[in-house]
């Protein structure tokens, strides 16, 4: 038993750190380091920047871009990127759909879409949720109906993530309406060029415009476009949905946070001393750095029983992580809002934060504070909610 | 980065773990404790035989060699069945301070003797108004013509009632919270002023009165091997913790499959379920906090120790609190009873919160020390 790296492990994690510093340009960093947003530009650019140092895609087959690290490589890769502050690689087509495709599309599929989804050459976004499929996703009722060569698709989606860039949609449709939920399924690609796509944002309640809803109105795509076996599509959501077992916990996220609520605090005046000083709010940031090494730790052993689990195989460890780690996140939010006290108030648009000239009302990240705290509820909601995770742990781990 | 048990140390807790199988089930247990020491001899005699006593001593002084990593495992064996031999006194706090600042001689005699199981030892250091301040020590120790005489009252000292020897701290100089000036004495116990009691969790402690009593010296700058030792005890009792509130949850775990009320098993209830599944996340995070604890428990920077054990004892206190709780109250009333073990684990649990600094208490030191991280 043994916590310390490898002199190995440690190179590899110190040349990442500084090609993370070196090569990520530093005006995109600092967005995310100040809960900014960064624009779609600047996850392109970042993910060609990492895609040509081949390590955008690194959780793929090596055939097509992947590598061949040990799971500690690939979470110090996360860890060292999350801690950095680096955009990490679009999940939907890194973590998502071009895991599907590697393993269950044809080979001209993966030809055509798998290196232009490494280097976002393809933006894609994810058709999964319904107004009446969330937690219950295999209730949903867009349906693909065949007619010749091509799929008619009717219905709707909705909180698609970033859908006003996307090229290409991943659909889970209703290609069998007579069989049982789960396996009347199919996973489709669908361009978001096509005629009877219709995109509408949802404004969130930290005032951004992040999701959206799509609209297909009878859209018509190619057969050619279909994942796999037709009704086998929620085998492969499976797939996607268990894929990422560890990242989940985005320690290195929540660190990176705390870090800034540190700075901050220290620059915080109340009374004659500093707001870090305050032993009650020392005190609520110690007990959230504790639990957050304790996540950490409970994630470096879900790496380490990684390596002997088969590929693809769900770890439910996996779902701890995924409680934990939002919960966590979500109280790097409240402790920010802590910090900046009441100058949270202050609310502007994004585009308005973009554009200014005006010095800013308050503290550094004064403006970000509340609509990070407001729009990161979303974590313990999406990826399964928290409530999904309990029900999974109750099954796999206890039994019931 | 490894979590994997080398041969060894598979050996030792499957060895350990058999033993509390076969040998500490809960009403065995209770024989145990009728005993008039409120332990069993032939039990520490078998701790000795399977080389439980001596495991992190080195070999020359009757020992295994091993180190926090074997005794985490012996710990965490040792929460699942409860035990209440005096390992903790003798091996963990007795044992660790002579390693810590007895001579070679001091440590060539009296080590081989805990690990064969012939020699009892008990840490009198806490005193009535020290609350969780390690360095508060108002006995006093005074040397005329090179013989040491200690005087003063130490309270809850853990087996002090059974110890052949007792390891006292007492002050050879400066003010009563000053970390300098803290000697480290043994005295025989023999003779000794003690009013032993039980403790909550089963275990024992005792009340003891110095008044110019003999003593042998061990150091006169005691601090830094009091402050090392009760940090790998609290590494100690953290992993003690994981095995009872691992126990416990699995108890509690089977008991909502079987128990059957308004005609079907309370663990069909997602409400119970999602809870059981809270205590889960506690466990796993306290088990992942124990390892780091453990880990860290040598860790020659007292500093960066320190910070680990604390942060360890703050996620185990919370958890256990949450865990045991939750355990009696999704049984309801069976866990209520003297005769169920779930209640005996939850005492446990509580006692070990309160043991060397409570979560407030370590919560407030991580704090001062910069935080976790």
């Amino acid at each position: 038993m043994d916590l310390s790296f490898t002199a190995e492990e440690r190179a590899f994690r110190d040349e990442l750190r500084e090609f993370f510093h070196s090569a990520i340009p530093d005006r995109i960093r600092r967005k995310l380091r100040e809960g900014l947003h960064h624009s779609k530009d600047d996850q392109i650019e970042t993910q060609r920047i990492l895609n040509a140092r081949g390590i955008a895609v690194p959780n793929w087959p090596v055939e097509w871009g992947g590598q061949p690290w040990s799971p500690v490589q690939m979470y110090m890769w996360q860890d060292e990127m999350q801690q950095a502050c680096v955009p990490f690689p679009l999940a939907f087509n890194c973590s998502m759909v071009g895991p599907v495709i590697a393993e269950f599309a044809t080979q001209e599929q993966k030809a055509h879409f798998l290196p232009r989804a490494a280097n976002l050459d393809d933006w894609w976004c994810q058709g999964f949720s319904e107004p009446g499929a969330g937690s219950d996703l295999a209730s949903l009722r867009t349906v693909a109906v065949r007619d010749g060569d091509h799929y008619v698709v009717n219905g709707q989606k909705t909180w698609t993530t970033l859908g006003q860039y996307a090229d290409w949609i991943f659909v889970l449709v209703r290609t069998d309406p007579a069989a049982k939920k789960q396996e009347g399924i199919s996973f489709i690609l669908v361009d978001m060029k096509t005629p009877g796509i219709t995109v509408r944002p949802i404004q969130t309640i930290d005032g951004g415009h992040e999701v959206n809803e799509v609209w297909f109105d009878n859209v018509r795509v190619p057969v050619g476009n279909l994942v796999g076996r037709e009704n086998k599509g929620w085998d492969y959501a499976k797939f996607l949905l268990g894929n990422e077992r560890t990242g989940i916990a985005r320690v290195g996220m929540s660190k990176a946070r705390i870090r800034r609520i540190r700075e901050l605090a220290a620059l915080e005046r109340i009374g004659e001393g500093r707001l870090i000083d305050e032993p009650k709010f020392r005190e609520k940031l110690a007990a959230v750095e504790i639990d957050l090494k304790a996540l950490e730790m409970t994630q470096m052993r879900v790496v380490a029983q990684e390596r002997s689990l088969p590929r693809g195989m769900p770890n439910p460890m996996s779902s701890v992580l995924k409680i934990k780690g939002s919960e966590l996140q979500q109280a790097t939010t409240e402790l920010m809002m802590d910090v900046i006290g009441p100058y949270v108030a202050p609310f502007f648009t994004e585009d308005e934060l973009e554009g200014r000239n005006e010095p800013q009302i308050g503290p550094d990240d004064a403006a970000t504070a509340a609509p990070m705290y407001f729009n990161w509820r979303k974590v313990s909601i999406y990826g399964g909610s928290n409530e999904i995770q309990r029900n999974i742990l109750a099954k796999a781990v206890l039994g019931f | 980065m490894d979590f994997d048990l080398s041969d060894d140390q598979r050996l030792i807790r499957d060895s350990v773990e058999r033993l509390i199988a076969d040998r500490y089930g809960f009403e065995q247990r209770k024989g145990l404790m009728r005993q008039a020491e409120g332990f069993s001899r032939e039990m520490w005699a078998q701790m000795a035989e399977l080389g439980l006593l001596g495991v992190a001593f080195d070999e020359a002084q009757g020992g295994f060699g091993g180190g926090p990593v074997e005794t985490m495992l012996i710990a965490e064996a040792f929460g699942r069945g409860l035990v209440v031999e005096p390992y903790f006194a003798t091996v963990v706090l007795g044992a660790g301070l002579i390693r810590r600042a007895g001579s070679a001689e001091q440590q060539a005699e009296l080590l081989p003797k805990v690990a064969s199981g012939e020699l009892l030892l008990a840490f009198a250091h806490h005193e009535r108004h020290a609350r969780h301040d390690l360095a508060h020590v108002a006995t006093v120790a005074r040397e005329t013509d090179g013989a040491w005489e200690i005087t003063g009252e130490k309270s809850l000292v853990l087996h002090g009632d059974t110890a052949d020897r007792i390891i006292v701290s007492a002050r050879v100089e400066g003010e009563t919270t000053d970390q300098s000036g803290i000697g480290l004495f043994l005295v025989d116990a023999v003779g000794l002023n003690r009013r032993g009691y039980a403790t909550q969790d089963g275990q024992r402690a005792a009340e003891i009165a110095f008044d110019g009593t003999r003593a042998a010296l061990l150091t006169t700058d005691g601090f830094p091997a009091i402050a090392a030792t009760i940090d790998a005890a609290i590494a100690f009792v953290c992993a003690e913790a994981v095995g009872a509130m691992d126990e416990m949850h699995k108890i509690t775990v089977d008991y909502m499959k079987t128990r059957k009320q308004f005609g079907r098993a309370i663990g069909e209830f997602q409400v119970l379920q999602h809870r059981a599944v809270d205590m889960l996340v506690h466990l796993e995070q306290a088990r992942s906090m124990a390892l780091y604890a453990t880990m860290m428990a040598e860790e020659p920077d007292p500093v960066e120790r320190s910070r680990a054990v604390s942060s360890a004892k703050v996620a185990v206190g919370r958890a256990g609190r949450a865990v045991g709780q939750e355990a009696v109250q999704m049984h309801g009333g069976i866990a209520m009873t003297m005769e169920y073990k779930v209640g005996h684990y939850f005492k446990r649990m509580t006692m070990i919160e309160k043991l060397f600094g409570d979560t407030e208490h370590h919560l407030e030191k991580v704090a001062r020390a910069g935080g976790a991280l």
